[in-house]
């Protein structure tokens, strides 16, 4: 690999890594201030209890719960279509492979803080470390969740070395000296002989197979948290290849979106191509139909029978959840599997557009999952509250999903000033493979 | 009763001699029935400065840490009552919404008055049948699945068929309120601001006072069983409605007329709310014919804010109401 091509390659895709433009600063203030509305909301919440958002008895999962599961299932564009991507030594893979590792660390590592924000007591969290009970579902999920985000964490900084080693041998980039340390302590003495090189494509072969089966079993006991009650609409066996599928749907499709904005702000036009918006379209279009195949599957039963409590359910669907739900099953599917099926209209802002309508869309699909199953107990409510008949979230609620978005626009502001946001080493490895 | 408490940890022996030493942090005696008989004594006496200053000499066997006390008795919550299998049967040929059952209950747990342990829904099962009166405790189911899904252990199922929240454990996940089909467990949602006296030691079988941001729920007043008396409900109720009684001496009784439980299934054809859920619950009904009243009784001489509650549900209203 000669420097000169090298050294272009660090310039274009560490655009911020030596100096920070002004426009980061006014992005990041803007996330900083969304947060610390979160956290307002948080004190609030935490002072007055939670009366203050928009759960009671029945509905006592909300849009917490909704983000929980979202943020999570955010987590596959790494699990999933990194892992496979590299284990299939897919040609394309090597400038999205980076961010979709990045998506799921930084999704992993969000996504419980929405648990914690709808336990009603906060200071007793470690009580499920301190006694914890097997037959609980929740149970499965810390400890699946935590296999997940370590997993997640070792599979992306293995990536991660290579070119936190050519970082550190950069020799012209003008970076502070603390910088350089860390650089020069993660690169792990990496210099690129035989026996290394071996070693980390074991490695990442390992933690890629892994990580695919964990995120697997993450999701499902995700899913099984409201699988293994006898509500209506929740009792259901197809809940867990669902929920798999769903999260995959999501991934790809945040993935579309970050590719669309990186792209952007930091020109990387040249890596990033149209092949790779329509390759990752092709994966979205594939995970929709299936979608769209689970999610028929599921109402369909539920809805040609006539048990009582599913009618009740779905009737309720069909009428004060109307537009939720052809928004969340109809244009949310439909939208990105036309766009992707017409390859005329396979550009990158249409595809990118599917991308943002099928990561919306899923969102709701999550909350009409949630929310009008606990409005319909099985003893129908009898209460004159309004509040304790139909939810709706509160500012408190909305606040802290900002800042769940927030921090995560920001973590990703934080990692691009640190490192590569496009693998560098992947690209020359890619490149020597194109020469040869 | 003798000390349970070894003596080998260096710990447990600086909290004693610190509790022996500060006699106004002890407690003498239990405030509380305990169930333990009073002529259990060790008979070494120990001395200790009570809380207005003066020396007084007690039995060792009477001093209990506050906290330690606490513990203990959360544990003993979970033992159960030996040889007992709890049941009740709720007649609703006889139920007329007096709401007698509900008031003693909150009364009884110092609950909020938006927090019911006992609900009374007014059901109608299908178009062309009846309405009925429908009084709602927890089942203390034998396949309780909100025990099942506890993830701290905070809701147990004792040998004597009953089961109970320890609200110093419960986390506030909720996830109990969605496996329970029968809406049976309210949640403190705000500081349900219940003082109670500094003395006073948790029970998980009276649980008071309830904690904000954790679940409450019916306790089958586990803590009156204990001194051989019935539950609040059954007591309160002016129409006998509610039977309550020990499956192993098959017998329930509604605090007028004692019954035998078998031959009460029998004759009144006793049935489980949605017994397709194999909950197992440990509530029978006993099904409403033949009533004493019209179900529209029940309707009258209501607050309004009870009485809208069996109104037919209006469809979602923008306007949100009052808190």
């Amino acid at each position: 690999m000669n420097s000169d091509k090298r050294s272009e390659l660090l310039r274009d895709l560490t655009p911020e890594i030596e100096k920070t433009g002004r426009s980061w600063y006014v992005v990041f203030g803007i996330l900083l201030l969304v947060f610390i509305t979160g956290i307002y909301g948080l004190i609030q919440q935490i002072d007055k209890g939670h009366i203050v958002t928009g759960m009671r008895d029945n509905v006592v999962w909300g849009v917490y719960i909704v983000n929980f599961i979202f943020f999570m299932g955010l987590s596959y564009a790494g699990a999933l279509v990194s892992g496979t991507l590299h284990l299939f030594k897919t040609s394309w893979r090597a400038p999205v492979i980076r961010l979709a590792e990045l998506i799921t660390v930084i999704s992993l590592a969000i996504g419980p803080f929405f648990i914690f924000f709808c336990v009603g007591r906060l200071e007793r969290i470690p009580y499920i470390l301190a006694f914890p009970r097997i037959q609980s579902p929740i149970v499965w999920d810390v400890i699946a969740i935590l296999t997940d985000v370590f997993g997640a964490a070792i599979f992306l900084y293995v990536s991660f070395i290579e070119d936190f080693a050519i970082l550190r041998d950069a020799e012209n980039l003008q970076i502070a000296p603390w910088k350089k340390k860390m650089f020069r302590i993660l690169s792990l003495g990496y210099t690129g002989t035989p026996k290394q090189k071996k070693i980390l494509t074991f490695s990442r072969n390992v933690m890629a197979t892994m990580i695919i089966a964990i995120a697997i079993i993450v999701y499902s006991v995700l899913a099984w948290i409201f699988g293994v009650t006898l509500q209506p609409g929740w009792h259901s066996t197809i809940f867990g290849p669902y929920f798999v599928i769903a999260a995959v749907f999501s991934g790809v499709g945040l993935l579309i979106i970050l590719m669309a904005i990186f792209r952007k702000i930091y020109h990387l036009e040249k890596y990033i191509t149209l092949k790779h918006f329509v390759n990752l379209g092709i994966v979205l279009f594939v995970i929709a139909a299936f979608f769209g195949y689970f999610t028929f599957s599921d109402y369909l039963t539920k809805w040609y029978g006539s048990v009582k409590m599913d009618k009740i359910l779905i009737d309720k669907l069909f009428t004060e959840f109307r537009t939720y739900f052809i928004f969340a099953n109809y244009i949310g599917i439909l939208t990105p599997i036309f766009i992707i099926a017409i390859p005329k209209l396979r550009t990158i802002r249409n595809i990118t557009i599917a991308a943002v309508i099928a990561l919306l869309a899923l969102w709701v699909n999550r909350y009409i999952i949630i929310v009008p199953t606990l409005e319909t107990p099985f003893i129908p409510i009898q209460d004159t509250r309004h509040d304790w008949l139909f939810y709706s979230p509160t500012w408190v609620e909305w606040s802290l999903t900002a800042a769940g978005v927030a921090v995560f626009g920001m973590l990703f502001m934080i990692v691009s000033k640190l490192a590569p946001i496009v693998s560098i080493s992947e690209l020359e490895e890619a490149d020597e493979k194109n020469a040869e | 009763m003798e000390r349970k408490i070894k003596d080998s940890s260096s710990r447990r022996k600086f909290i004693r001699k610190f509790g022996l030493s500060l006699g106004s942090v002890a407690v003498a005696g239990t405030a509380m029935a305990t169930g333990d008989s009073s002529s259990d004594e060790s008979g070494e006496k120990v001395m200790l400065l009570s809380a207005d200053g003066k020396l007084v000499e007690v039995d060792r066997a009477s001093i209990r840490m506050a906290k330690a006390e606490t513990r203990e008795q959360i544990k003993k919550s979970h033992k159960g009552i030996p040889d007992r299998k709890f049941v009740m049967v709720i007649d609703l040929s006889k139920c007329k919404n007096a709401r007698k059952c509900v008031d003693a209950c909150q009364e009884g747990h110092m609950l909020p008055k938006d927090h019911e342990w006992i609900k009374i829904q007014l059901l109608q099962d299908s178009e062309l049948t009846a309405r009925y009166w429908f009084p709602k405790p927890c089942y203390h189911c034998d396949s309780p699945l909100c025990v099942s899904v506890c993830p701290v252990g905070a809701t147990y199922k004792r040998e004597d068929g009953i089961v109970l929240v320890d609200n110093k454990r419960c986390i506030g996940c909720k996830f109990c309120m969605t496996a329970c089909p029968y809406s049976a467990r309210v949640f403190n949602w705000k500081d349900p601001g219940v003082e109670v006296p500094k003395d006073h030691v948790y029970d998980p079988e009276l649980n008071i006072p309830p904690v904000e941001g954790t679940v409450g729920k019916c306790v089958f007043c586990a803590d009156r069983l204990r001194n051989n008396e019935l539950p609040r409900c059954v007591k309160a109720c002016p129409m006998g409605v509610i039977y309550f009684g020990d499956l192993n001496e098959d017998a329930v009784t509604n605090g007028v007329e004692t019954l035998r439980f078998s031959s009460l299934m029998v004759d009144r054809h006793g049935y489980r709310h949605m017994e397709e859920l194999g909950t197992m619950p440990s509530v029978y009904y006993l099904p409403a014919v033949n009533r004493m009243y019209p179900v529209e009784i029940g309707l009258e001489d209501l607050d309004e804010s009870i009485s809208d509650r069996y109104k037919p549900i209006e469809n979602k209203k923008p306007a949100k109401s009052e808190k």
